[in-house]
């Protein structure tokens, strides 16, 4: 459950990302903050583009230059500024304090590199082992991540592994060094809904045990209420709502919040007849209307969401549940989206 | 303009069957004993088949006119491969594929050709399915100059106009390009040229697996509601089961190659029998925190095993919670257990 009393991991705060691009120039972070606290499953849900991953990325300095700009903010690890180290301290902290796994395992593991041979480096320079000791830690989280016979595996290459086995490999060498926090960027779209389960179960189960701070960004609703304690939600570049899982899925205040709650079909409530969707398009980031960015699609939308973007404030006074949006959802009234332009 | 000499006899009335007569039966589709090998061949200077991949080993289904027939199951487990030799894309290794009264795996190319307008697919990506130099207008109205279905420039154009509007575009978005499309918008451009040649039968293959949450309701709500309009059937291929439940009539299962459960739509959400159905369905995480608190998981351990070296017996039987010692020695048979509902498994 949630550590409500946890000290912060991580402390992202204001945190400004953009792309210049020969079209232009992409607010694909625009003012991003969150804390990630010891022991907690985090979820950062929201549509395609909407910055999720490039806010994490941001965190571990991958951002790619030259089009890619961090211009603004802090990401603060146990306190240490992770946007204002040096390139060396940088990849000390990497792997040793912070781990990503990403999107598609095949691109993140070297092809020619052994799976054991990838496992032991970290293990060598992180940890000061040597290559024994460093063999035998392998062995063993190549089956703590649930590879069968995972000592007899170490000699293989990646090409030999399925994609799920290939996934669970980052989770170990995610892990390897026992970070602070591990940051899991859809872990699990490119697998079997089976072997999602299998390795979603894994990291609450790390999670639960080593206390290890979890960042899931995914768009499944379902993952995030099954896994996550807390809850962020992006849209265009910004966090739109947050609070605790409980709170956003049975209290959703943020109509972007609400629409995509509405819109998916649910397993254990009778079958509608018709699905609600959010209407509309998702936003181009490089040319995002004046105000709030989901104006345009949004059915609650009043004269002034189209001048000024709203600020992320409590929603009725709680200090967990924040939202930002001009209206208050349960007395407002709906109407076709977009019509208040 | 392509220009071929069948398309000559095309007829033109909408809904007809271009080879004879209206069809009258119930089962649009029918599926018998399919099978569809892909040889694998050593590597060297002269290659020798030394395996088989079985992406689809003998299996049967029918699909009933105006239904939705869903297709789940994880990855490589042969979905698509069974909406291919559906189209008849490939030669299929064995069995038959029973259209409209007419076995498709039979037909001379030329007659194929023909008959393929009454079948169309929707693929899972609609940003490499589209062709990045043809405008939306093209793309739509090929179909129908490949085989005819329009009298003049006129009516040509009129006809485009017309599927762009059924599919909830704009008709003045017809001179635009597939990059300056959204991914929710792509897609309804891929309906529309389904629709464009009056299909009887639409395999969608992860048609909204690629789009965002927000974009995927209004999509499937288009589907359902081109259905209905223009007397449709589908065979709906997904991974997600919740979209599934929401679309289908009737769904199949498969694993490895095989169908190993179909039923209506309730019976297999409310009365799974396969075990490996079971744990699918248990997989699927509920957007509710309060309901998967208390939700039992099965969680399937080990990976999926290999199409070239299936597992003995039930291929299931090296994943599966409740096996016996027969299960890894003989194939269990698909049988019919009651209404619509059939299953592969010893132990139902
Ligand atoms: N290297 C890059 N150059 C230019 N634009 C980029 C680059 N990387 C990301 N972007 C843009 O930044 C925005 C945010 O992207 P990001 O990858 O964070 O989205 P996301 O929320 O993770 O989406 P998804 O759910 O699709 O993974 C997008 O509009 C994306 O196109
Ligand atoms: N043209 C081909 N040549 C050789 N093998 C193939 C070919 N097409 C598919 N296969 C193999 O057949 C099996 C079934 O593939 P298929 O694409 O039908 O799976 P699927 O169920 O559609 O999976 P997904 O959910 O990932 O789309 C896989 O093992 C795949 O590697
Ligand atoms: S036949 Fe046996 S192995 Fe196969 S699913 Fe049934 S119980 Fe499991
Ligand atoms: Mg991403
Ligand atoms: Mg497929």
């Amino acid at each position: 459950m949630a550590t409500e009393t946890g000290q912060p991991v991580l402390e992202i705060k204001d945190l400004v990302t953009r792309f210049y691009t020969a079209d232009g120039v992409v607010k694909a972070v625009d003012g991003v903050s969150y804390n990630v606290r010891e022991g907690e499953i985090v979820g950062v849900v929201g549509e395609s583009g909407s910055g999720k991953s490039v806010t994490a990325l941001s965190v571990m300095r991958l951002i790619p230059p030259p089009g890619g700009r961090i211009e603004q903010g802090e990401a603060l690890l146990d306190g240490e500024d992770m946007l204002k180290m040096s390139n060396e301290r940088v990849l000390e902290v990497r792997g040793a304090k912070i781990a990503m796994i990403f999107q598609e395992p095949m691109t993140s593991l070297n092809p020619v590199l052994t799976i054991g041979r990838q496992l032991t480096e970290a293990l060598e320079t992180h940890l000061e082992m040597n290559r024994a000791a460093a063999a035998t830690r392998a062995g063993e989280l190549l089956e703590m991540v649930g590879i069968p016979d995972g000592r007899n595996r170490l000699n293989d290459y990646p090409h030999q592994f399925s994609g799920g086995m290939r996934q669970r490999v980052m989770i170990a060498m995610g892990l390897s060094c026992e970070p602070r926090l591990l940051i899991a960027d859809e872990p699990t779209t490119a697998l079997d809904v089976t072997i999602q389960a299998q390795i979603l179960e894994l990291m609450q189960r790390l999670n639960q045990e080593l206390g290890t701070a979890v960042i899931i960004i995914t768009h499944n609703l379902g993952v995030v209420a099954r896994y996550a304690h807390w809850i962020n939600v992006m849209y265009a570049g910004r966090i739109v709502e947050s609070g605790p899982a409980e709170t956003i899925f049975k209290n959703p205040r943020h109509p972007y919040t609400i629409g995509l709650l509405a819109s998916v079909p649910r397993l254990d409530e009778p079958r509608r007849a018709k699905l609600e969707p959010i209407e509309g398009m998702p936003p181009d980031l490089m040319n995002l209307p004046g105000g709030c960015s989901f104006r345009p699609r949004c059915p609650f939308a009043i004269d002034r969401c189209a001048e000024e973007y709203p600020p992320f404030e409590p929603v009725d006074g709680s200090i967990d549940h924040m939202k930002a949006c001009w209206v208050d959802v349960t007395t407002a009234g709906m109407h076709a989206a977009g019509s208040a332009n | 303009m392509t220009q071929e000499n069948e398309t000559a006899v095309m007829t033109q009335e909408s809904g007809a069957a271009p080879d004879g007569a209206e069809f009258e039966g119930e089962n649009l589709l029918e599926v018998n004993n399919l099978k569809m090998y892909f040889p694998v061949n050593s590597r060297g200077v002269i290659p020798r088949h030394v395996a088989d991949v079985k992406a689809v080993d003998d299996i049967s289904f029918f699909v009933r006119r105006g239904e939705t027939l869903g297709v789940v199951g994880e990855s490589g487990c042969g979905k698509t491969t069974v909406g291919r030799c559906i189209m008849q894309v490939y030669k299929v290794t064995d069995g038959e594929v029973v259209f409209e009264g007419v076995d498709l795996t039979k037909l001379s190319p030329g007659r194929m050709r023909r008959m393929r307008r009454r079948l169309q697919m929707i693929f899972q990506d609609p940003y490499s399915s589209l062709n990045p130099r043809m405008t939306a207008g093209s793309i739509i109205g090929e179909p129908i100059r490949i085989h005819n279905m329009a009298r003049g420039r006129g009516e040509y154009m009129e006809q485009v106009e017309e599927l762009l509007r059924v599919v909830g575009l704009n008709p003045y978005m017809r001179d635009r390009y597939p990059h300056e499309f959204s991914g929710g918008q792509r897609q309804r451009i891929g309906i529309a040229r389904a629709l464009a040649v009056r299909p009887s039968l639409i395999i969608c293959d992860e048609p909204v697996s690629a789009l965002d949450v927000s974009i995927q309701a209004q999509v499937i709500n288009l589907l359902e509601e081109l259905q209905e309009q223009f007397d449709l059937t589908y065979i709906f291929i997904a991974h997600d089961l919740s979209v599934v439940r929401h679309i289908s009539d009737r769904v199949a299962v498969m694993y490895l190659g095989k169908v190993v459960e179909i039923a209506t739509r309730e019976e297999l959400y409310e009365n799974p029998l396969h075990p490996y159905t079971r744990a699918l369905l248990s997989a699927v995480p509920i957007p509710d925190p309060l309901v998967e608190r208390q939700r039992e998981r099965i969680v399937l351990t080990g990976d999926v095993p290999s199409p070239i070296r299936p597992p003995s017996g039930c291929r299931f039987h090296t994943r599966c919670p409740i096996a016996i010692d027969m299960c890894s020695e003989e194939d269990p048979e698909f049988r019919n257990v009651g209404g619509d509902h059939w299953v592969a498994c010893h132990r139902v």
